[in-house]
């Protein structure tokens, strides 16, 4: 068999797949972040709590009321998104004129508490959400098994994140929206609704935290921290692309996703940390990430 | 002047020796710092263990004591605090020595989480109080870092270890493959498993070692599942051993390799559900469902927490009712008068059947192989296991031959 560094190719290739998959979270997540700071210039620290809230909808939804996955797929992001817009209405529009600070701070101040009532409620060992029928089973893909689910997640992400990329660069309303964070005055003076182009923006951003999360639930355990522990490597994510850049953030994310995946067969100890090694090294390099502009 | 100046320097010398005699006239007074025995528990109130420890062992400390209030009516009052340690080293030993200098804390209980326990022992010994730990796993902790002042009592990784890896290897899965959390306490179950496969002429063909809370172990499973090994342990704990035994079923792992979580509670079984864990089989210190004692007490606790007790629950009430005897019968809180006492008293409750705390201050009781039942065998919400051995607690915990504590005299 054929190996690189001592490590046979079909090991390598299998990592190289999940890699894909985490990447395909990161890329998600670090795109909602992207587009808010984007355009409302908030550090949405909510965002972990968020993409949890989006898991545990789902499995609400399928304990409390037998609604299946397919429609929580739709749903619960709705009702994520929905929250989202509630926060900004009645506490995060204040804090635009401010500094950054404030937001971060009025973020992860919810993001505690939401964490906080999930915890007291169901406790932080999880509830189990199964895969849906049509995922049983998995593809033979030569070099290892790819449980159909696994590769749903990296097919949804991708759709997602084109999707988002395509609708804010190439669309009218994306321009509109572009043009709203470029100078919010003159688009308003064009007749153009600024407060609800933030807020809606707002909401979708955490729509795909919520869709995330949804995303997420049948592959792992739907627990009060999944978010806290996937957040920070996100947000190492965002920093790295560039702060505010759409297509930066979903390329870095499925990148570092896989760089994370190789690093767990060549010595897994660091994979915890590699993301952030990478982070240090590209600030000295260049101060506004891989993808970002220097303002 | 110097009138006055004899006086004091009078009074001086006699106060002292007024005590003293004091002392001597009543032998058989209590004596308790500040007439109150305190009792801290120190746990994991938010994090990854915080259902296998936390508010469950806040609510079982506070039983024991209301319990022991209730049937004996000492002549000392009992109180009990509690605090986050975060599962950071640091924060628990700050605690500890909080607790310890201005609070007149007496007994420290829980402290899951081993890095904690070795941090607060240390603490613990230094200011000449009394931990007994029900949370942690370590061996360390009556080993090369026993103190004078430490009691063990629920388990540790050896009795962990030892029960599976005996058993699983004699019943032909002879190559085993780890999954190791990366600190103190997966470094100590995989070497005392390993200990155990190699002794029962089983051999380790890998490892690999992932971080505490890792968001996704599909890729540490895909390693597991290419050495071929027949059985793949999980050195882990909480969160993580759930997130790997789901990751494990969903990439068919179960169908050609046995599972063995070596650190599996109760918990983690009820939030996986029978469907994924069926068959697993691990060791457990304690199962609400064995008899009248563990049911009646059992559902006392249930009453009050809405879960069933882990085995750090019932070890924890355990713990605090033999300290308050101890205590009594020491007629003292003085942590030196107490341990001996509680080196000396059999433990006998729902929790322990003949315990006993050695010298190196393991305590010693029976430990239950269990195997998780199949859906269709489980007749009622939390009926979980069957027990497919007791192993008795000479077997269960290290010999004391082996011991590395330097107080164990040889």
């Amino acid at each position: 068999m054929t190996e690189i560094f001592g490590i046979p190719i079909q090991a390598l290739m299998g990592q190289l797949t999940l890699g894909l998959v985490s990447g395909s979270f990161y890329a998600m997540l670090s795109l909602g972040l992207a587009v808010i700071f984007g355009m409302l210039n908030i550090i949405n620290f909510t965002h972990g709590a968020l993409y949890m809230l989006g898991a545990f909808l789902a499995w609400m939804g399928m304990d409390y009321l037998q609604i299946g996955y397919w429609p929580a797929l739709l749903l619960s992001p709705l009702v994520v998104g929905v929250f989202g817009i509630v926060v900004e209405r009645s506490m995060l529009q204040w804090l635009y004129k401010l500094d950054h600070l404030y937001g971060l701070l009025l973020t992860f101040g919810l993001a505690l508490m939401l964490e906080g009532l999930f915890t007291n409620a169901y406790g932080v060992s999880g509830q189990p959400y199964s895969i849906p029928e049509e995922f049983m089973g998995a593809f033979n893909l030569g070099f290892m098994f790819l449980p159909k689910y696994r590769a749903w997640i990296i097919v949804a992400s991708l759709l997602v994140c084109f999707a988002t990329w395509f609708v804010i660069e190439k669309t009218r309303l994306g321009a509109n929206l572009r043009a709203a964070t470029e100078n919010p005055k003159l688009t308003q003076a064009f007749g153009i609704n600024v407060p609800l182009m933030v807020m809606l923006t707002y909401g979708f951003g955490c729509a795909l935290a919520g869709f995330a999360g949804v995303l997420a639930a049948p592959a792992i355990q739907v627990s009060p921290l999944m978010g806290s522990n996937l957040i920070i490597v996100v947000f190492a994510v965002v920093v790295i692309g560039g702060m505010g850049s759409i297509l930066g953030s979903i390329l870095t994310g499925l990148g570092l996703g896989v760089i994370e995946g190789l690093t767990k067969v060549f010595y897994p100890e660091a994979s915890a940390t590699v993301v952030f090694i990478i982070m240090a090294i590209v600030l000295m390099i260049r101060p506004a990430g891989l993808f970002g502009k220097e303002k | 002047m110097q009138r006055k100046l004899l006086s004091i320097a009078l009074a001086a010398l006699l106060i002292p020796a007024a005590n003293f005699a004091y002392a001597q006239a009543k032998p058989a007074a209590m004596k308790i710092s500040g007439d109150t025995v305190k009792i801290g528990v120190l746990t994991d109130m938010s994090g990854v263990y915080s259902d296998l420890g936390g508010q469950g062992s806040v609510t079982a400390a506070q039983m024991a004591i209301d319990d022991y209030v209730a049937q004996y009516k000492p002549k000392f009052k009992v109180e009990m605090v509690y605090a986050d340690h975060q599962n950071k080293a640091d924060v628990g030993s700050n605690k500890a020595r909080e607790w310890y200098d201005t609070q007149g804390v007496d007994m420290i209980t829980d402290v899951l989480n081993s890095g904690v326990a070795l941090a607060v022992a240390k603490v613990t010994q230094e200011k000449n109080r009394i931990m007994i730990n029900t949370g942690a796993a370590s061996t360390r902790l009556t080993n090369e870092d026993c103190s004078p002042n430490t009691v063990h009592y629920v388990y540790d990784t050896y009795a962990l270890a030892n029960g599976p890896g005996k058993a699983v290897t004699k019943a032909g899965g002879d190559t085993w493959f780890f999954l190791t959390a990366d600190y103190a306490f997966g470094a100590s179950l995989e070497k005392d498993t390993t200990d155990a496969v190699k002794a029962n002429g089983g051999k380790v063909i890998g490892s690999v070692k992932h971080p505490l809370n890792a968001s996704d172990f599909s890729s540490f499973l895909l390693q597991a599942q290419a050495s071929k090994a027949k059985v793949v342990g999980l050195a882990n704990a909480g969160g993580d051993t759930i997130n790997s035994i789901k990751a494990a079923n969903e990439f068919g792992l179960t169908k050609n390799q046995t599972i063995v979580g070596l650190l599996t509670t109760i918990i983690d079984i009820h939030a996986l559900g029978l469907p994924t864990t069926q068959g697993m089989m691990f060791t457990e210190g304690y199962y609400w469902n064995l008899n009248d004692d563990t049911r009646a007490w059992s559902r006392k606790f249930f009453a009050k927490h809405k879960k069933m007790p882990s085995m750090l629950h019932a070890g924890t009430y355990s713990a605090v009712t033999t300290y308050l005897k101890a205590v009594q019968a020491a007629g003292t809180d003085e942590a030196g008068p107490v341990m001996k006492k509680l080196k000396e008293l059999p433990i006998n409750d729902s929790f322990a059947k003949n315990g006993k705390i050695r010298a190196d201050g393991r305590m010693v009781h029976d430990m239950y192989l269990v195997q998780v039942k199949k859906p269709a065998e489980s007749k009622e919400p939390w009926d979980y296991y069957n027990i497919k051995a007791v192993i008795p607690g000479d077997e269960a915990f290290q010999p004391m031959a082996l011991s590395r504590c330097p107080l164990v005299k040889k």
